[in-house]
């Protein structure tokens, strides 16, 4: 059987007025000293099988978030080649819509719609893309803010909700897509911490009810626990991956020891 | 003769002017409305050749006066093409495209002012940059954009009165005549003035209601 992600020699760089904005984005220095291009990505190769769980890791502007966004190409593709349920990513033909339709994404500021309620930022996508009719699509809502613990807000607006909340949110709307595949950009790194647990608990049901889940986290203990494969990388590149156990455990690259013991 | 007299004797052609200026004013709106939609969409699409055509109007517009575009739509493009337009259509169309152009620039600011996070959700779950837009993006522009849209309207509503000297009976150009008959100048733009005044608060109140109905917390 085919990969579930099968990504090859995928490269990413960002042009000049780019650069400020991903800087920007990552919350570093806004100036960058050489004016040309900034490679990000320097040749990726992952394959991902159906109902794997990986979670990346590594240090900030290593790429994690980047390489995640080029899986539903919220980022252009500079070189390589990501193929995801069998459609080319690069691909100028592929009918990007359909295919995203397949892969949920969750954001590390959750993203939700601010004016519309619970209900209607998880009925959003289902209803206008025709997959479901309104009572439909409502009773599933309703049925996903209930796995999430949080069928007594469907009626709330976003900024009535904590961040752990909209968190759950969030996932529930990407849910209502029937994703194959879900992707975590940092879920929980704008959370308080008492709300991180909330959040990894509904993660941690979905991956063991068999979602592909590709996690791009800086909580050490729910890569261990959850993932099948931690990868980590670093300037761009996978400097080394494996079992949770063999990275956290065994981790055999310098620089992989270095950033463990930094964040462990 | 006094202010009062000066109403008794024409209060017919003053609220008949006043509704041509507000008839001026709500079809320049509409249209540039449109403009304004079409244009600011244009600026903040991937498409540099949509960018362009926007920079270019947005560019002319602002740089020629609204009086120069009057004269132009109202004598110039009549000897040129040969048609002759109606003196509201030709104001119309110059003050549309006046307010258009302004109107382009704070519906630019508009979505440029709702988070790239808002499309990049609507987009990771399928729906198209159409959609996106539609559903997700300009609702939430729309509430940021009212303030200067209203500010936007009140400056139509004023500028109405430079195509007065394209011979609309609006307030100003019946103003003259009024003068021209009894050389009361002083009182007939006094109440003329008022009568602005009058209708550009009520714009505001209601603005300001609107605006406070449909703002919702962040």
């Amino acid at each position: 059987m085919p990969s579930k992600v099968s990504v090859r020699g995928l490269k990413k760089s960002f042009g000049f007025s780019e650069v400020l904005s991903h800087k920007k984005r990552s919350g570093k220095a806004a100036l960058s000293k050489n004016f040309g291009v900034l490679e990000v990505l320097k040749g990726m190769d992952v394959e991902i099988e159906e109902g794997e769980v990986v979670c990346l890791i590594g240090p900030s502007g290593s790429g994690k978030s980047t390489f995640l966004r080029c899986l539903n190409r919220l980022e252009t593709i500079t070189g390589g080649e990501v193929i995801v349920d069998g459609y080319s990513m690069t691909d100028p033909t592929t009918d990007l819509n359909k295919v995203r339709e397949n892969i949920g994404m969750v954001f590390q500021h959750f993203n939700l719609f601010p004016h519309l309620s619970v209900l209607d930022n998880i009925t959003l996508a289902p209803v206008e893309l025709k997959k479901m009719d309104k009572e439909a699509a409502k009773a599933k809502a309703l049925d996903l803010l209930r796995t999430v613990g949080l069928e007594d807000k469907a009626y709330a607006f976003p900024a009535q909700l904590s961040g752990g909340q909209k968190q759950r949110v969030a996932i529930a709307r990407a849910l209502a897509m029937d994703p194959d595949i879900m992707l975590f950009d940092e879920p929980t790194s704008a959370l308080d911490p008492e709300m991180v647990g909330e959040v990894l608990n509904v993660m941690k049901d979905l991956a063991e009810g068999g979602m592909t889940m590709v996690v791009v986290t800086h909580e050490i203990g729910f890569a261990r626990e959850v993932s099948d494969r931690v990868i980590f990388m670093d300037g761009g590149v996978i400097v080394e991956e494996g079992t949770p156990d063999e990275i956290f455990n065994h981790p055999q690259n310098p620089r992989t020891i270095d950033f463990l013991n930094k964040v462990l | 003769m006094s202010i009062i007299e000066i109403i008794q004797e024409n209060y017919l052609v003053l609220l008949a002017a006043l509704g041509k200026t507000l008839e001026l004013t709500f079809l320049s709106l509409v249209f540039a409305s449109v403009l304004g939609l079409i244009f600011g969409l244009f600026n903040v699409s991937k498409s540099r050749v949509l960018h362009i055509i926007a920079n270019v109007y947005i560019s002319i517009i602002r740089g020629v006066p609204l009086i120069v575009l009057g004269f132009f739509t109202y004598f110039g493009v009549p000897l040129a093409t040969g048609i002759k337009l109606d003196g509201l259509v030709a104001g119309v169309i110059a003050l549309s495209l006046n307010a258009g152009a302004y109107m382009a620039e704070i519906v630019r600011g508009g979505i440029q002012s709702v988070d790239k996070g808002q499309m990049e959700a609507a987009r990771s779950l399928g729906l198209s940059y159409g959609k996106s837009m539609r559903k997700v993006v300009l609702p939430q522009a729309i509430r940021t954009m009212i303030p200067s849209i209203i500010n936007q309207f009140i400056i139509t509503l004023k500028d109405t009165s430079i195509l007065s000297v394209i011979g609309l009976p609006e307030l100003v150009k019946q103003a003259q005549i009024i003068i021209s008959r009894t050389f009361e100048s002083f009182n007939t733009w006094a109440i003329v003035a008022v009568m602005y005044l009058i209708v550009i608060t009520i714009l505001s109140v209601v603005a300001k209601k609107v605006e406070r109905r449909i703002s919702y917390a962040k």
